[in-house]
């Protein structure tokens, strides 16, 4: 399926929905990018880095699918740097400010679970581009994963203070995480057309992933009631969301149009 | 950034293509050899690579000092016979 099979529903909510990949993407990609020159090593500083870049690549190829399907000639540029913090559609649990590493680390791989499990189902998608981008991204984010899980382990099942600091950080974390399995009214024109795909059985794969990583990291996963209600999808976003962006966008919005 | 002296020093050796030798090129930090993997990785692979990566403890190579160099390499100078000079290479052989 192609942008011109598309009826005017349709687009609508394909837009929406690669706002929120794209945003979620961008959002968490800037959060990583914070640690440049910050990292507990060298090694890890351009580890961070690199997670960062490929986030925010992948918001780019979202986001500039978005625009094209919009029509209204913005492309990713646009839309990363001309909008404000009600019009992003990421989920709350990216922009949340880095923490320590330990909380950096434990963000990364809960979002890059889930991502991998979106993108693994999006690789099935009707929609052509949509499914060219998740079959690029998902060998990133199982990198990500990768990565993010050996470290969960290593803080984890660490010393001591390791331990107790990234049990607080999933502690924190993980009310935000509910959030990223609510489906929106308008999804519903996607999934009937096998461009997006219902959401059900991804938060129990999700779980199956995450638990068995905490478990070996003799972490204990928090109770499900403990959830805040947050739904960046609505534009309705935490405190922090508009301090950093105001950051990331301040030169092209003060230099509008400036190049290299 | 701390001091990386609880981080043992792994050295990265890595095959620039498929069946290719694998060539040394440089080292990271890391606490094992999973994490020393994924740094050499993050380091030397991020502008691209294929093959495979090695990581392995720098304190494991026992290596030759500037004290060998003349025993080590010298009586080899006046020996030309040991090098494949008289045998014409047929040119598929790449890598020779």
């Amino acid at each position: 399926m192609k942008l011109e099979d598309l009826d005017i529903s349709a687009k609508e909510a394909l837009f929406e929905y690669l706002l929120f990949l794209g945003d979620s993407n961008l959002v968490l990609g800037h959060r990583l990018s914070e640690w440049c020159g910050h990292g507990p090593m060298l090694e890890e500083d351009i580890a961070l880095a690199n997670l960062a870049l490929d986030c925010v690549g992948q918001s780019a190829n979202f986001l500039k699918l978005a625009g094209e399907i919009e029509g209204k000639d913005r492309n990713e540029d646009h839309l990363a740097y001309l909008r404000d913090a009600i019009d992003f559609r990421n989920a709350t649990i990216t922009e949340l400010p880095r923490g320590d590493f330990g909380f950096t680390i434990m963000r990364q791989f809960l979002v890059a679970t889930y991502l991998y499990i979106i993108f693994k189902e999006l690789r099935n998608s009707s929609f052509d581009d949509l499914k060219s981008i998740a079959q690029k991204s998902i060998k990133e984010v199982k990198y990500h994963i990768r990565h993010s899980s050996e470290w969960v382990l290593r803080l984890g099942d660490g010393t001591e203070e390791s331990h107790k600091r990234i049990q607080k950080s999933l502690n924190e974390l993980w009310r935000y995480t509910n959030e990223l399995f609510v489906q929106m009214p308008q999804d519903q024109v996607l999934i009937e057309k096998n461009i997006i795909f219902d959401m059900d059985s991804s938060k129990k794969q999700w779980l199956e992933i995450i638990e068995q990583v905490l478990k070996e990291a003799t972490l204990i996963t928090p109770e499900s009631n403990e959830y805040l209600y947050h739904n960046g999808r609505e534009g309705k976003h935490t405190e922090y969301l508009g301090h950093m962006l105001a950051e990331m966008q301040t030169l092209p919005r003060s230099h509008p149009g400036a190049v290299w | 950034m701390s001091d990386n002296e609880l981080l043992s020093v792994w050295e990265v050796f890595m095959q620039q293509k498929n069946g290719g030798p694998q060539q040394h090129v440089g080292n990271v930090h890391a606490a094992d050899a999973e994490l020393a993997l994924q740094n050499a990785r993050d380091v030397y692979a991020r502008r691209g690579g294929n093959g495979s990566i090695w990581v392995v403890p720098s304190k494991e190579i026992y290596a030759s000092g500037s004290d060998d160099e003349a025993p080590f390499f010298d009586p080899s100078d006046d020996k030309i016979y040991r090098h494949p000079n008289f045998y014409r290479v047929p040119k598929a052989i790449k890598n020779l």
